[in-house]
């Protein structure tokens, strides 16, 4: 066993019996703490919640590397996957829990119909599912590089842990183990980005330095036949940027598994003070990942470019072995570099090796090594756990006893049914990650579309405006739905390739999202008013406090 | 839901005067989310990028890095803004023993 793998079984081991501890210490007994930890999470917990819910592998393991070859264009991950909490914030969060329901498809249902929560029950199921299984792969990809175990039994290990602590504790369980999963990640995140800012630029903090290397890295990029790090709409047309960037701020808001931590949260104003901690936790994330991809774009361009392929550095050959990098056996000197096979460039990194060995690449021990694999785990678990809570929670509590029991359970068995929802789910979980669909990574973006162009809608309009009824909402639902899927499916299958303005279709959710809002507006105004009393309820929602206290005016 | 208040307070012009306060404090927030992202951002991103300062280029800085320093502090300014309006109108939330929860 080398020191890595060693240091990797260390970190994991330890992490891992701090999830389970933690779960053993807040199990539940009573429904609302298994759905909403019975509402009484600290903000600062519930925050760091959020944000370890949130930043799944991809963002810990593949965003930075996604950067390093996109430049510019990467920014439609940083602006669009951050700026979707400033509408959650002011739109969503304060007004969702003062409602106070469990679930999503709860509050479209008591806002507008029974037809409506079906339909978004399915929708938060079919989302939360596409999204868990690229998670249990990412966890399962962490094992299987960094200790040789096959992907199936990392899969397995990662479910096994989570079926522990999420049927055990819940909401509760869940979002306690998350605050140390953050703490994991953030730190591993932090502490290779800050050595390589030091080794580039004697200043440890990446995110003022990175400026630093930009114009070497310009010119190193065009050297190498590639574009100008800095140039924006490289990879995509301005529109696109534009529709891309909104629709994930909007899918974002509009995601069940992220609406849902801002039930758990004491007060209306400790929803509003979530939303502040969860982004800050985020952004500490996200404002260092494009610094972590420039400095390993530009090590890379300045370290292996015209080097003689017998001379390259010793972690080339270390992540050689994994087929992540492939130094192309025609090449004598580097001439170029690519992040795609297909290209047959002299040598081909891929997106998910920047984190991963940014360490080596520093010059860190294998200890520091080891901890980036424990935050890789604690990145995919987390927002797994997550999502499996929506399936179960949508299951049970809007399938089950709504459809089936209607409403007619003990306490008992609502607990019991949840429990073995969420068993169920992780069962499933654990096999789509073994094997994962064909189209898993794709349809992992669509599902921000699907949300952008469902959920998001009928909620503000749901909030803001309160004539919005249900035929409306349904209507405006089903069409925006129907607008999006339809548009990815013909330019993904039907004609590859093809778009309309050069529309991708990560970014037609916001066209979608359009649909919805119009369709949504002329069918309420056209069908009758919302009863009076329900006008009455959303009134309510607006204000934090149950009742007036006598001010001095 | 909690039953409301109504036949004891009648007078409820001062909802539509906080409702209202809200909607313009989040409007202004939005207007800046807007341009920090979509106008400097993406819009403007290439005029922008002409003024270099410590090595970034402006537009691409705001794209990669101020748009996110600015949404943060959007969030915390709503957030403390809100507690003073809700204060002012009185429909803060207290607990059994009148604190701020």
């Amino acid at each position: 066993m080398s020191d890595i793998q060693f240091w990797t079984l260390v970190f994991i081991f330890l992490s891992f019996a701090v999830y389970i501890g933690i779960a053993w210490r807040s199990r539940v007994k009573e429904t609302a703490g298994f759905y909403v930890a019975g509402q009484g999470i600290p903000t600062v917990a519930n925050g760091a919640a959020v944000a370890a819910d949130w930043m799944s592998a991809a963002s810990f393991i593949s965003m930075a590397g996604l950067i390093a070859f996109l430049g510019y264009d990467g920014a439609i991950y940083l602006m669009g996957w951050t700026g979707g909490y400033v509408l959650l914030a002011l739109l969503l969060a304060p007004y969702l829990r003062k409602w106070g329901k469990f679930t999503v498809p709860e509050f479209v249902g008591d806002r507008y119909s029974e037809l409506v929560r079906t339909i978004a029950a399915g929708a938060a199921i079919l989302i939360s599912f596409t999204y868990v299984v690229g998670q249990m792969r990412g966890g399962g990809i962490v094992f299987s590089r960094f200790l040789n175990l096959p992907v199936a039994g990392g899969v397995g290990v990662a479910g096994a842990i989570i079926f522990t602590y999420a049927v055990l504790g819940g909401m509760k369980g869940i979002t306690w183990t998350q605050v140390a999963q953050y703490t994991v990640l953030i730190t591993a995140y932090l502490i290779p980005a800050a050595a390589i800012s030091q080794t580039f630029t004697d200043f440890p903090i990446p995110q003022i330095t990175f400026g630093q290397v930009l114009g070497e890295l310009n010119a190193l990029s065009v050297e190498f036949g590639l574009n100008s790090y800095t140039q924006p709409f490289t990879e995509r047309p301005q529109l696109d940027i534009f529709l891309v960037t909104m629709a994930l701020m909007i899918g974002t808001a509009g995601l069940p598994h992220v609406i849902i931590r801002f039930y758990t949260t004491k007060s209306v104003r400790g929803a509003r003070y979530s939303a502040f901690w969860a982004l800050l936790f985020i952004a500490l994330l996200y404002t260092t990942a494009p610094a972590v991809g420039a400095f390993a774009k530009f090590n890379i361009l300045e370290g292996l470019g015209g080097t003689p392929v017998d001379e390259l550095p010793e972690w080339v050959g270390n992540w050689e072995a994994t087929g992540l990098v492939i130094v192309n056996p025609d090449a004598d000197t580097i001439e170029s570099i690519s992040n795609n096979p297909a290209e047959g460039a002299d040598i081909t990194v891929d997106n998910d090796i920047l984190v991963l060995a940014n360490p080596e690449i520093a010059g860190l021990p294998a200890p520091v090594v080891g901890l980036v694999a424990a935050g890789g785990m604690a990145a995919a678990m987390s927002t797994a756990a997550g999502l499996l809570l929506v399936i179960s929670s949508s299951a049970s509590h809007d399938f089950y006893f709504r459809r089936i029991k209607r409403g007619h359970a003990t306490e008992r068995e609502k607990l019991l049914v949840g429990r073995l929802a969420m068993a169920g789910a992780v069962v499933i979980a654990v096999i789509g990650g073994i094997n994962p669909p064909a189209f898993v990574a794709q349809v992992v973006a669509f599902a921000f579309g699907l949300a952008a162009s469902s959920f998001f809608p009928i909620i503000v309009l749901g909030i803001f405006w309160k004539r919005c009824n249900a035929k409306g909402a349904a209507a405006g639902m089903i069409s925006g739905l129907v607008f999006t899927a339809t548009y990815m499916i013909w330019s993904l299958y039907v004609s590859p390739g093809s778009t309309v303005l050069g529309i991708s279709p990560e970014g037609i959710g916001t066209v979608g999202a359009l649909v919805n809002f119009v369709v949504t507006i002329l069918v309420s105004r056209a069908t009758p008013a919302p009863p009076a009393q329900l006008m009455e309820f959303i009134e309510e929602m607006r204000y934090p406090a149950t009742s007036r206290r006598q001010t001095k005016g | 839901m909690s039953e409301s208040n109504h036949a004891e307070n009648p007078d409820t012009s001062w909802r539509e005067e906080y409702w209202k306060r809200n909607l313009r404090l989040m409007a202004i927030l939005l207007a800046i989310w807007f341009t920090v992202s979509f106008v400097f951002g993406i819009l403007l991103v290439e005029q922008l990028n002409e003024i270099v300062i410590a090595g970034f280029p402006l537009g691409f800085w705001f794209a990669q890095q101020g748009s996110i320093y600015v949404f943060v502090l959007l969030i915390l300014i709503y957030a403390k803004r809100m507690d003073r309006l809700d204060v002012e109108y009185g429909v803060d939330e207290r607990d059994q023993n009148g604190d701020r929860s």
